[in-house]
């Protein structure tokens, strides 16, 4: 059966990477990438906090306080993976060591700007290590759903709200579309099964030209 | 060789209103616990905290902020502290958010005599807002001046009598790079061992860096509520589906 829904963003953003590649995932639909990684690829996966190499989420009984990924919860190093400290970590991500870092968020639009750090007055976590993926990683894939509860398009023109990075995002994945990001805009490279180029502009408040290739999400 | 291992009497004493404290903990994990316990009964007022995070609000500098001994927080979350989201918007805590990788790079320049560093994180952003840009071979970077505090609490597994410190893995966090930034650098560790029984490659901050070793009195290595609370509910859901 076809894929759909964040399973299907996942599976289709986890065929970025290669073998051996320094990653970045945020959380959520992010994290759920490693679940669909194409055969023979094993990637490093970093944590802002020091650990290149993170390793599965232990069992409560073997969790250990000493070993945190960057949200504070508990993970494992894999063998050959490393702890550095937390200015290295994030040297590897400024200084250009981090192959794809894949986010989520609340709005990206044309130009590749990504906002997702802050609503003004109402949901303020802050920024954390996001502005620093921004700066310093190759790939940027943004993750997301196509469009807001209220069925508003994420995916605009302009960002309305304040940025993360400035056009930074390479890459646009969402449960409808894939969308690269070029100097001239978005170009739309896949579609999801059963949905049309009509079907996605439609519900996408960005302009976009569509690629010779067209091909179907998997 | 100089004792620098004190009572918790001793080490309070050099907390004070007003001081700007670096912390240590990872979202209030890995914390200097029992002398942040001292400090709410202390309630020294006024504190300006760098900290990693606004931490939870039971546990590391996140219960100072509920104390509301916090009035200024250098940070880059506050996501998992609802009570620092509250007093920010009501105007009673300021907050200045600081990108993660330029947060532990200020502090650095602090501890390691450099006037600033020029980053390109936050070009384009808010973050941006009355910093100077410097344009060097075609690329934008901000300026960004160095943090320093009075004291550094910071939390590590082992201490010798002379002040070395050793982190087991990721507990260093940005610990090992707040030790260098603060007049007063206090240490609460797990472990005391004598001088020369850890490894040279193994000790993460020098101890001439160091100023005073608090010997924790109580659970060496406690787990954090947030994860009493989740390991609870796992257990509990996994008895439900026992049945």
């Amino acid at each position: 059966m076809a894929l759909t829904g964040r399973a299907l963003i996942a599976s289709r953003t986890a065929k970025f990477f290669k073998d051996g590649d320094l990653v970045n995932l945020g959380i959520g639909v992010p994290t759920m990438c490693v679940n669909y990684l194409p055969e023979g690829v094993d990637l490093w996966l970093e944590a802002e906090i020091g650990i290149v190499g993170c390793g599965p989420t232990p069992k409560w009984a073997d969790a250990d306080p000493d070993c945190i990924d960057a949200g504070g919860q508990p993970t494992t190093i894999i063998k050959g993976g490393s702890v550095v400290p937390h200015d290295m970590s994030f040297g590897l991500i400024r200084g250009g060591h981090v192959d794809a870092t894949v986010l989520g968020t609340l709005q990206v639009d044309a130009e590749g700007n990504i906002a997702n750090w802050i609503i003004p007055g109402k949901v303020i976590p802050g920024m954390g290590g996001a502005m620093d993926l921004c700066a310093g990683v190759k790939r940027i894939v943004v993750t997301t759903d196509h469009c807001e509860k209220s069925g508003a398009s994420k995916i605009l023109k302009k960002c309305t709200l304040p940025l993360t990075g400035a056009k930074c995002v390479t890459d646009i994945v969402t449960e409808r579309a894939y969308f690269k990001v070029t100097p001239n805009g978005l170009v739309l490279q896949e579609v999801a099964p059963g949905y049309t180029v009509e079907d996605i502009r439609a519900c996408t408040d960005a302009d976009f030209t569509v690629a010779d290739d067209l091909g179907v999400m998997e | 060789m100089k004792n620098k291992v004190f009572t918790l009497e001793e080490v309070l004493s050099k907390f004070h209103d007003g001081q700007t404290i670096l912390f240590g903990d990872w979202h209030g994990e890995i914390s200097a616990e029992e002398i942040i316990t001292g400090l709410i009964e202390k309630n020294i007022k006024d504190v300006t905290a760098v900290a990693v995070s606004g931490g939870m609000p039971d546990q590391g500098v996140g219960r100072m902020i509920v104390n509301h001994q916090v009035k200024s927080l250098l940070t880059t979350h506050i996501g998992l502290n609802p009570v620092a989201k509250d007093q920010y918007v009501a105007g009673e805590l300021a907050v200045e958010f600081i990108p993660q990788g330029t947060f532990t790079e200020r502090i650095r320049c602090g501890g390691y005599g450099l006037g600033g560093c020029l980053t390109p994180t936050g070009v384009g952003t808010q973050v941006a807002e009355g910093k100077q840009v410097l344009n060097l071979n075609g690329k934008d970077y901000l300026l960004e001046m160095p943090i320093r505090g009075d004291v550094a609490l910071i939390k590590a597994t082992k201490a010798d009598k002379a002040g070395n410190i050793y982190f087991n893995k990721t507990s260093g966090a940005i610990s090992n790079t707040m030790a260098f930034a603060a007049d007063t650098v206090i240490v609460e560790v797990e472990e005391l061992v004598e001088i020369g029984e850890i490894d040279p490659d193994d000790i993460a901050v020098p101890a001439p860096v160091v100023d005073m070793v608090y010997v924790r009195k109580g659970e060496k290595k406690p787990f954090c509520p947030m994860w009493q609370r989740a390991k609870a509910k796992a257990e509990a859901k996994a008895a439900e589906g026992g049945k």
